[in-house]
């Protein structure tokens, strides 16, 4: 649920210069707990750098960016120790890459790829890590026949539902998807969707969900940022800045989605 | 009674970047106050800005400037300048928007998208599926078709799940922008009653109905929305 809780994670003034070029700038917002934020902009518009920033894998030329980990702590994300920043990622965050080939394993099973995850945060006992991997791939749709197959014999739409399972096991609370359904035809990135949409209601969790597809955000996302030339030109309610666009770009943007 | 919305000196303009920047003025000065148990029907002709308001009120549209407030629980929201979270849980508990166009998830089955408003504010999973299951009944949809997601069903059929989502949980504010517009007299009946329980529970109502005899069976105001058009520069 949304309420009056504090912010999750928040951007104040976050920049990202790599060398003289603008990767995006001046960007600020507030995530509340069970909220889902959309990132949207065409190619370059910095929506991946900016991202890659409020993950951590990019240092900020400027701005913070804090967040609250599970123990109700404070903490700038930057500036915290290298064990306590993996810690965070282990237990508090996920990132769901575009690509499910970087965010798996690829040479071992797909039991594997989700019980790794469980014993990197303590599990030990082989039979709750694994009854534990087989009811996350039941829960994404995936046969739990195939818990022993390498992810290299699924389909593109199974390797990313098991990406998800891998992400979603331990229980974070924040999760970062980079065009979690590009790559996959439209039959497939509806079931996706509408799997993503079931998991981030029931497990209230938070999500940011980079995409150029409007149509992603529309199902998934409670608001958005709209990215052009790195900077955030727009922002709001998903369903205001689509019906309603106020910026050229946006206007443009929205404009141009085929209707079917 | 109770006032549930305030509008304050709302006015709107479009302006059309894409199209060299075109500005469309639709209306300017405006001020409505709904009590609890009024139908309010919009009135004007077409390009007036009925459905324009009624997207302001649910914060879909940009309200550019003036207030609309909304009594959420006991505090006063305005939907203008909310931030998005705020408009979400207003949405969630107090304002159901009942547009013609049902908007749904590809593969959620009909029972689960009518029940979702109640499963969103906590009732539990069967519970939740049993009340919508007899207001789709009510609705006269075929139990053959509530497993199934609405989106190939004929429009009349589309409709009436819209109906049953915006009706299932009693939220003190309705928007109702042509809801009986593709149905045959039977279901409009069904609306008919259902708008009329709403308001007989207190419920504050604006609605836009073309039909003259809907309008007369269950307006308690009309509201004409012609003063307000911004007169030509």
């Amino acid at each position: 649920m949304i309420g009056a809780a504090q912010p999750i994670l928040q951007a104040d003034d976050v920049a990202h210069y790599y060398g003289r070029h603008r990767g995006c700038e001046h960007v600020s917002f507030d995530l509340f707990p069970g909220e889902v934020m959309g990132v949207v902009g065409e190619s370059g518009s910095g929506k991946s750098t900016l991202l890659s920033t409020l993950y951590g894998r990019l240092t900020p030329t400027a701005g913070r960016v804090t967040c609250r980990t599970r123990t109700d702590e404070s903490v700038d994300i930057h500036t915290i120790s290298e064990p306590e920043r993996r810690l965070l990622m282990r237990v508090d965050w996920a990132f769901v890459h575009q690509n499910p080939r970087d965010g798996l394993r690829m040479n071992v099973s797909a039991g594997a790829n989700v019980g790794e995850r469980l014993m990197a945060v303590g599990e030990r006992h082989y039979g709750d890590i694994r009854s534990k991997a087989i009811d996350w791939l039941e829960r994404v749709e995936v046969d739990a026949e195939r818990i022993d197959d390498l992810p290299a014999t699924y389909s593109g739409g199974m390797q990313q539902r098991l990406q998800i399972a891998r992400n979603l096991v331990t229980g974070p609370r924040l999760i970062f998807m980079d065009e979690p359904t590009g790559g996959l035809d439209v039959s497939v990135q509806a079931r996706l969707l509408d799997l993503l949409r079931g998991l981030v209601t029931d497990l209230g969790l938070s999500a940011i969900v980079v995409t150029h597809d409007l149509a992603v955000v529309r199902l998934l996302a409670h608001r958005l940022l709209v990215m052009r030339k790195g900077r955030v030109v727009e922002s709001g309610l998903t369903d205001q800045v689509l019906d309603d666009p106020q910026h050229p770009y946006s206007q443009l943007l929205v404009s141009s989605i085929l209707r079917t | 009674m109770t006032t549930m919305l305030k509008i304050e000196q709302v006015a709107k303009t479009f302006t059309l970047h894409v199209q060299g920047g075109v500005e469309i003025s639709v209306f300017q000065g405006l001020d409505l106050t709904v009590d609890a148990g009024e139908c309010v029907v919009l009135s004007g002709g077409s390009g007036v800005g009925k459905s324009t308001l009624m997207r302001m009120i649910d914060a879909n549209y940009v309200c550019p400037s003036g207030r609309i407030l909304v009594r959420h629980d006991e505090d006063w929201v305005d939907m203008a300048s909310a931030h998005p979270h705020q408009i979400i849980e207003v949405r969630r508990r107090t304002i159901a928007y009942v547009s013609q166009f049902l908007r749904v998830v590809p593969r959620v089955a009909t029972l689960d998208i009518v029940s979702e408003p109640l499963r969103a504010v906590g009732v539990d999973a069967e519970e939740a599926r049993a009340r919508a299951a007899g207001l789709l009944q009510r609705l006269r949809i075929p139990e053959s078709l509530w497993s199934l997601s609405p989106i190939t069903f004929s429009g009349g059929e589309q409709q009436r799940v819209n109906i049953a989502r915006g009706f299932i949980l009693g939220r003190p504010v309705m928007l109702l922008d042509e809801p009986t517009a593709s149905l045959d007299a039977a279901n409009r009946e069904v609306v008919l009653d259902l708008i009329r329980e709403a308001r007989n529970r207190g419920a504050a109502i604006v609605g836009i109905f073309h039909d003259a005899d809907i309008r007369d069976a269950v307006s308690t105001r009309a509201f004409e929305m012609a003063h307000y058009a911004r007169q030509a520069a």
